[in-house]
């Protein structure tokens, strides 16, 4: 059995990549996503995780050196924030195309400028379409659960995709909680040695990142597409292998309080438990408020979003990044796009908070409930509002 | 586009692997060459090899019945012109080619 200790999230991320016995860790450090690669810099030193770390001198050469790395066979980690992840970004798309089953611990943060180190996910809507498979936590449990997850999905025969595993930046990174840490038998059994599917081997020599010209580059994104789409059914499984080796339940979409809701907030990372404390309120007051989580963000779990939405009138969907020139954010400009393809008839109300660090109160998301249904009643455009901007 | 070098998506390799190798061999980089051909005069060449070397496509190789020449190959040839402006003797010069004579006489395919 696992131990419930008292941890820092980012700590608590790095033992659990430890547990998962990652052969290479390569990465540079950047705040807010400093503590996990230190503390795995110090497991290695201790002698205490028997892995590669290779302290690069810029993401752009952390995230080649994971395809390196990957590409010959080793179970592999990063871990990254805001402009490093912006200067991995080419690489990014590598990793994907060529199918590196890499896992990377994303601390979500700002980008410039202003220079800001704080909380929002401007950095990882940046490379929504990257191909890499995108899972969003809560909370420190999460974020160990889904580092395990992540490589057992990354490394599935039938996937070989990267996967990013997305914490907010200090509201998660820097918080101790209570995390349960499972032993090191509960994850062997949960994730076995990694088997890579193809590895560079002098004895069956292979080329790796070959010249698509016209003629194939078609048929290679295409075949990256559907990889994508198809990693949607392993994902579920080993979600479901989860929930019976630790007993945690995770799902593509997570509802919260949506029988008979007519509004739903839907939310992506820690701000989702904030809130939920916001629904358990307005429920005390009779309005009928709940909540749709967005677990996994690639491949987008549409079919479950549609169900878990529909009996709702009015969404909520809040941002945390802006799409500058387009009158949304990106979650809910794709939102608004998915559901307008199905046919849906939801009112979709926009907001964009927390930017760079700025908290969001629970009595700013009643206010949002309150401005939602009084624009869908008024049958008002489906605009978008940044949050507490003081004018 | 002509459906030569097109593969199915379902049968690329893992990432777009190359799984063969020397897979190129097998492109025409001569498709792109257009209206003329580098022809070599044996008269005034001096057998030095810089042509075989310096071909970024490697269209010349050593002539195998005539030693220290070297043959050409229009498969490969994309017709940059490179061999005719380093040969040292100048014995490479364009020639004008007819689009349904473009694959040369050795053509390697
Ligand atoms: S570079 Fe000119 S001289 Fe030298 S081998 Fe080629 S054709 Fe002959
Ligand atoms: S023209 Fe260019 S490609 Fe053709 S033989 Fe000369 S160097 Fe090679």
């Amino acid at each position: 059995m696992g131990r419930r200790v008292g941890l820092e999230v980012s700590l608590a991320c790095a033992e659990a990549v430890g547990l998962c016995n990652a052969d290479v860790v390569a990465a540079y450090p950047i705040t807010p996503q400093t503590h996990i690669v230190e503390h795995l810099s110090e497991m290695v030193a201790d002698g205490r995780l028997d892995a590669e770390f290779v302290p690069v001198e810029s993401e752009h050469s952390a995230m080649s050196c994971c395809v390196g790395s990957s590409a010959a066979g080793a179970r592999t980690f990063t871990s990254t924030s805001s402009q490093g992840l912006a200067l991995m970004h080419e690489i990014l798309f590598i990793a994907a195309s060529l199918r590196m089953p890499i896992v990377m611990a994303t601390a979500n943060r700002s980008l410039s400028g202003p220079i800001s180190i704080w909380n929002d996910h401007s950095d990882i809507m940046a490379e929504r379409d990257i191909g890499w498979i995108q899972t969003f936590a809560e909370n420190g449990q999460e974020v160990v659960d889904l580092t395990m997850h992540a490589f057992k999905v990354a490394e599935d025969k039938r996937v070989c995709l990267p996967v990013a595993v997305n914490l907010d930046g200090f509201i998660l990174t820097h918080v101790i909680e209570p995390i349960e840490m499972p032993d090191q038998e509960e994850v062997d059994a949960y994730l076995p040695p990694f088997e890579p599917s193809q590895s560079l081997d002098p004895a069956k020599p292979i080329s790796m990142g070959i010249v698509g010209m016209p003629e194939i580059y078609t048929e290679a994104k295409k075949a990256n597409m559907v990889a994508l789409e198809e990693s949607y059914e392993v994902i579920k499984e080993h979600w479901d292998g989860l929930a019976k080796q630790f007993g945690r339940t995770y799902k593509p979409i997570e509802s919260y309080r949506t029988d008979d809701a007519e509004v739903l907030f839907v939310t992506m990372g820690s701000l989702g438990e904030t809130v939920m404390t916001a629904v358990d309120q307005m429920r005390d007051d009779g309005i009928k408020v709940g909540q749709v989580r967005i677990r996994l963000w690639r491949p987008f779990p549409l079919d479950d979003f549609m169900e878990a939405i529909a009996g709702a009138k009015t969404l909520i969907v809040i941002d945390r990044a802006l799409c500058p020139g387009i009158p949304a954010g990106p979650v809910a400009t794709e939102l608004r796009g998915m559901m307008y393809a199905k046919g849906a008839k939801q009112y979709v109300a926009n907001f964009v908070c927390g930017l760079g660090g700025r908290d969001v109160t629970r009595s700013q998301f009643v206010e949002m409930v309150q401005e939602a249904q009084k624009a869908a009643a008024n049958g008002e455009e489906m605009t978008c509002r940044m949050v507490g901007v003081k004018e | 586009m002509a459906d030569e070098g097109m593969t199915p998506w379902k049968d690329l390799a893992l990432g777009c692997a190359g799984t063969e190798p020397g897979s190129s061999r097998r492109f025409n980089t001569g498709d792109w060459r257009s209206r003329r051909y580098p022809v070599t005069d044996r008269e005034t060449c001096i057998k030095c090899g810089l042509c075989w070397i310096i071909c970024p496509d490697m269209a010349y190789s050593p002539d195998p019945k005539d030693e220290g020449y070297y043959t050409w190959d229009g498969y490969y040839c994309k017709g940059c012109g490179i061999c005719i402006e380093e040969c040292p003797k100048d014995a490479i010069s364009w020639k004008e080619e007819k689009e349904e004579d473009k694959y040369g006489p050795a053509c390697g395919a």
